[in-house]
């Protein structure tokens, strides 16, 4: 009985010590983050390994969900006889949600994997001990450049979806199902707000490509200096990434709908 | 390991690509005209009722948008809503004495207000407020009178038919 409620607290205190390990360690990149004429080369390299690699599949994808977006719209609106707000309907479901949330998932997956296992990797071979040893600091050289790399990326990579999930739409929605091109924009342009729907969206955007790396460089570096710990620190990267990303989005649109 | 040059190059393209994305949104999906918002100036007006008129709906004169509704208040005095506008700067000649109503956009839209402009030789400044206004129209308020209206011919046409029995 005791042992439990022991056990109660030893979980809670790992979480703080956890929280406070990554409070530390984001205090830490903050402060040493890349002089620019010494490290923004190393940034632009991180931008390229997460951001440029990452375009193919967030392309992909964007185009497949704005068909599917615009083939399920058309299906359920031809009901209501409200088939010509297809072109609404879709721009505000991938601006407001399906852009930043599905991108950010994405990302963790894709480029935060990437990360935490790189980095796991380079403490599980003393990379990172013997940096220290030549005075190079790890944080300043390994770790600060991709959490900025990350940060710089997915606000873009969400712009890129956005684009592509709307063309996809309007291929489905002008090619296929025969709507007129000219009323698909005019109905879309009417209902979306710059202010309120685009930039709010980057917003989120701006939030999750900072939670996500965040997450990915702590478990990285913080990761057991073994193959199953750089294994396990690969998967909790993309599931609290993802969870973090979709509770995060909660809270963001509950602030936003509630005119924070 | 790729060389820098294309390193940087490739990353360059990644930027100008979200570069254009962005003004595809804004001027494609959004049909932003002016990023900036033009100054303008603010007008106010009271009415009864404003039905389902909020912040950021559309002011109007004969259906073009040349402003917005920035805040709606109820005056604690006279139990008035009041009705804060923001009128695009370039529209600086509408005469002091327009009407304003509530009008909402085709049967199931939003509501805006629609500016009338009237003869008036002094036009609407910074803080000056709108005298005459017509408040929304209520749906349900119509078909109450309109039940009601029926409702008085059907009782007295019953009464007569009722005492032949």
């Amino acid at each position: 009985m005791i042992n439990r409620i022991a056990d109660i607290g030893r979980g809670g205190l790992n979480l703080i010590e956890a929280y406070g390990k990554a409070g530390i360690l984001l205090y830490r990149i903050l402060f040493r983050w890349p002089r620019i004429t010494k490290n923004f080369y190393y940034v632009v390299q991180q931008i390229f390994a997460e951001g440029v690699l990452s375009l193919s599949i967030i392309v992909v994808s964007g185009l497949f969900i704005g068909m599917v977006l615009a083939l399920q719209g058309h299906h359920t609106l031809v009901k209501f006889g409200a088939s010509m707000e297809l072109g609404p309907l879709v721009a505000l479901s991938v601006l407001r949600e399906l852009g930043p949330v599905v991108t950010a998932i994405l990302f963790a997956g894709r480029a935060g994997s990437a990360l935490a296992a790189e980095i796991g990797l380079m403490k599980a071979t003393d990379q990172l001990s013997s940096m220290e040893m030549m005075a190079v600091d790890p944080i300043a050289r390994i770790v600060s450049p991709r959490l900025w790399g990350g940060f710089i990326s997915l606000p873009l990579l969400t712009l890129i979806f956005n684009v592509t999930a709307i063309y996809g739409a309007w291929m489905i929605g002008v090619q296929w199902l025969g709507f007129d091109s000219g009323a698909f924009w005019s109905n879309m342009q009417s209902s979306v707000d710059f202010h309120v729907d685009v930039v709010n969206g980057i917003w989120k955007s701006v939030v999750f490509g900072f939670v996500v790396t965040l997450i990915a460089v702590y478990q990285g570096y913080f990761a057991e200096p073994t193959s199953a710990g750089i294994a396990r620190a690969t998967t909790r990267t993309v599931v609290y990434g993802s969870l973090a990303v979709l509770a995060l989005d909660f809270v963001l649109t509950a602030m936003m709908i509630g005119g924070w | 390991m790729l060389s820098r040059r294309i390193v940087e190059t490739l990353v360059g393209l990644l930027l100008l690509a979200a570069v254009a994305a962005l003004l595809v949104l804004a001027f494609r999906v959004s049909g932003l005209t002016n990023f900036m918002r033009s100054p303008g100036y603010m007008v106010k007006a009271s009415f009864e009722d404003i039905g389902q008129l909020k912040p950021r709906a559309a002011v109007r004169i004969d259906g073009v948008t040349i402003g917005e509704v920035t805040a709606i208040n109820l005056d604690p005095a006279t139990f008035k809503a009041v009705v804060s506008m923001r009128i695009d700067a370039n529209m600086d000649h509408i005469p002091d004495d327009s009407s304003a109503a509530i009008l909402t956009s085709g049967l199931l839209g939003d509501n805006y207000v629609a500016l009338t402009p009237m003869y008036s030789e002094t036009f609407l400044k910074n803080g000056s407020t709108i005298q005459y206004t017509h408040s929304a129209m209520i749906l349900e308020k119509l078909i109450g009178q309109f039940l009601f209206n029926i409702h008085k011919p059907a009782a007295s046409a019953a009464t007569p038919a009722a005492s032949k029995k």
